[in-house]
């Protein structure tokens, strides 16, 4: 379990404190995947690495399960940094040495695996993010995505107990994001690791977090569980976030309501309720038409939702809107 | 044949020819062996200690910084010759192969160290960061990332002082160091010897593309970029 209590950062700058990160507390439960999204310079990169020190906290405290890192020293700071995994935006893997001697490199610099230790941990992760046929490349002959495997094998050698990634798809083409994040996923359910990423893509929370914290000039603006954030956002940087992984442009928007006759109602289902036949049968019931302004049917991690924005003419709306809400749809009028 | 060498190389004593280049590879070989020694750690200190770094300690950095660029900024002839007294002291002569070993030393450790320094830069912030991230204390990645990672720009630093070194290095046959370059002044200047001049040139210029070549392939074979 990772506890923020009122942890803060600030950098001097030409003798003035410039806060990164405002007094925040917030706690990141074991096992889970809590994404922190924000626009660059928001201070995610910033409250990333207070999680393993490369950052040094300016106030408040860190707490990992239950222990206080604040006040570590040197020596307890390294050995708690080999429980903690990193991956990064680009990769930052050696070039003078190869795939294999990557990923053994955690190992060696621990100093308590023996050789033949550290080489069936390298063949057994090299298996892990298949790229076992790769093992005598070096980086520079590799692909983004094979870079990020080989990261994210690296990060995983001292078996760790949280991953930290930051931006770890960001230099990557769509398909590859997808690999990558199935991959993190995967070792998230496998090994029950904490997983801790950041990101500017909505998407990438939405497919593999259970968590998010959107963050804004430094403070943590909505915190909770990406279904709520996601279907619901109260902040309005929360809501630019989920607009433009949606692609959906605000004026045109606009535009089809001022078309559309009737009321306008949205309509946020998730789980078993999405594939359930509703809006006929709603439509029969309560003698209203309707039209379909936009929507999208889509999972949130393995949780199937759809959002709907319906116009309704004629019929009875209230009988029309109990029977969705009886449906265990979220009803939202938005005219 | 033997009369057109005679005509136009009369002066070249071969024998002698051939000590003077072994003296100038002797000279070379270990003023840049000492230079490299010395010059290495500094460089690392220098990088480690800039703004910034890892031992970020801005006075120590301008302390070294300083000696460096003192070392650096002394026209190579009066470093030869302020060395001196100081060469007499460490080894007994100032002449000589050996004599000249000091000054070249001194001339080319700074300017090494320097080169390491640069190389080091260019090593990726992100490739520290992560060395870090796994645990690793600074000699960990000084040994195991930093230096790894900057080989194929030390190799080229290398290479560059073993050619500022050979021109220094016949530079200190002004004060007596012996090698091509004593005997270009003693006689291609001195006694208007222009075949000596010209043989001799033409080795340290030969000498100058052999290191260039070997110092190019091993940067070549280093690099996994």
């Amino acid at each position: 379990m990772i506890v923020f209590d009122q942890v803060e950062k600030s950098y001097q700058v030409g003798g003035r404190a410039v806060p990164a990160l405002h007094p925040t507390s917030m706690t990141i439960e074991n096992g889970e995947v809590f994404g922190i999204v924000g626009h660059s310079g928001a201070g995610k990169s910033t409250l990333v690495r207070l999680i393993n020190k490369l950052e040094p906290s300016t106030g408040g405290r860190i707490l990992i399960d239950d222990e206080d890192i604040t006040w570590y020293t040197a020596a307890e700071l390294r050995a708690f940094r080999r429980k903690v995994g990193m991956i990064f935006q680009h990769f930052n893997l050696l070039s003078s040495k190869t795939v294999a001697d990557n990923i053994a490199f955690p190992m060696k610099l621990a100093g308590i695996y023996s050789k033949e230790d550290i080489r069936s941990r390298v063949t057994e992760l090299l298996a892990r993010v298949s790229l076992s046929d790769h093992a005598n490349k070096y980086p520079s002959q590799l692909s983004g995505g094979q870079k990020q495997r080989v990261g994210i094998a690296r990060a995983l050698a001292c078996r760790p107990t949280i991953l930290l990634c930051d931006e770890a798809t960001s230099a990557l083409d769509p398909q590859t994001t997808q690999s990558v994040l199935k991959l993190l996923a995967d070792i998230n359910k496998e090994l029950g690791l904490t997983i801790v990423l950041i990101t500017h893509e909505m998407d990438v929370v939405r497919r593999v977090c259970d968590r998010v914290a959107v963050m804004d000039a430094g403070r943590v603006v909505e915190m909770g569980p990406v279904s709520e954030v996601f279907l619901h956002p109260q902040h309005p940087t929360t809501r630019d976030f989920v607009f433009e992984s949606e692609s959906i442009d605000r004026d045109e928007l606009q535009e089809d309501f001022q078309k559309a006759n009737g009321r306008i109602l949205r309509l946020t289902f998730k789980g078993e309720s999405t594939y359930k036949p509703l809006l006929g049968r709603v439509a029969r019931e309560s003698g209203v038409d309707f039209s379909i302004l936009s929507g999208r049917i889509d999972h949130i991690k393995d949780t199937p939702y759809g959002q709907l924005t319906l116009s309704l003419v004629g019929g009875d709306l209230g009988v029309a809107m109990q029977a969705l809400e009886a449906a265990d749809v979220h009803v939202e009028v938005m005219r | 044949m033997e009369a057109l060498m005679e005509t136009l190389l009369g002066n070249v004593d071969w024998a002698e020819i051939g000590v003077a280049s072994w003296d100038t590879l002797v000279m070379v070989g270990m003023s840049l062996l000492f230079s490299v020694l010395i010059g290495l750690p500094i460089g690392v200190l220098l990088f480690l200690t800039g703004k910034r770094q890892l031992l970020e300690q801005p006075v120590a950095y301008a302390m070294l910084s300083f000696v460096v660029n003192v070392l650096r900024s002394v026209p190579f002839i009066i470093l030869l010759i302020v060395m001196i007294p100081f060469t007499v002291m460490l080894i007994g002569t100032s002449l000589g192969v050996a004599g000249a070993i000091p000054p070249l030393v001194a001339g080319g450790a700074p300017f090494f160290a320097r080169l390491v320094e640069t190389s080091l830069r260019e090593v990726d912030r992100g490739i520290i960061e992560a060395t870090q991230a796994m645990g690793a204390n600074v000699r960990q990645i000084i040994f195991g990332a930093l230096l790894p990672e900057a080989l194929p720009g030390i190799i080229a630093g290398i290479t560059v002082t073993a050619i500022t070194l050979v021109s220094y290095a016949a530079m200190s046959g002004v004060i007596g160091g012996g090698g091509l370059g004593d005997l270009a002044i003693r006689f291609g200047y001195q006694r208007f010897q222009t075949d000596v001049m010209v043989i001799t040139v033409a080795l340290l210029v030969i000498f100058v593309q052999l290191l260039q070549m070997a110092g190019d392939r091993l940067v070549l074979y280093f690099s996994r970029k």
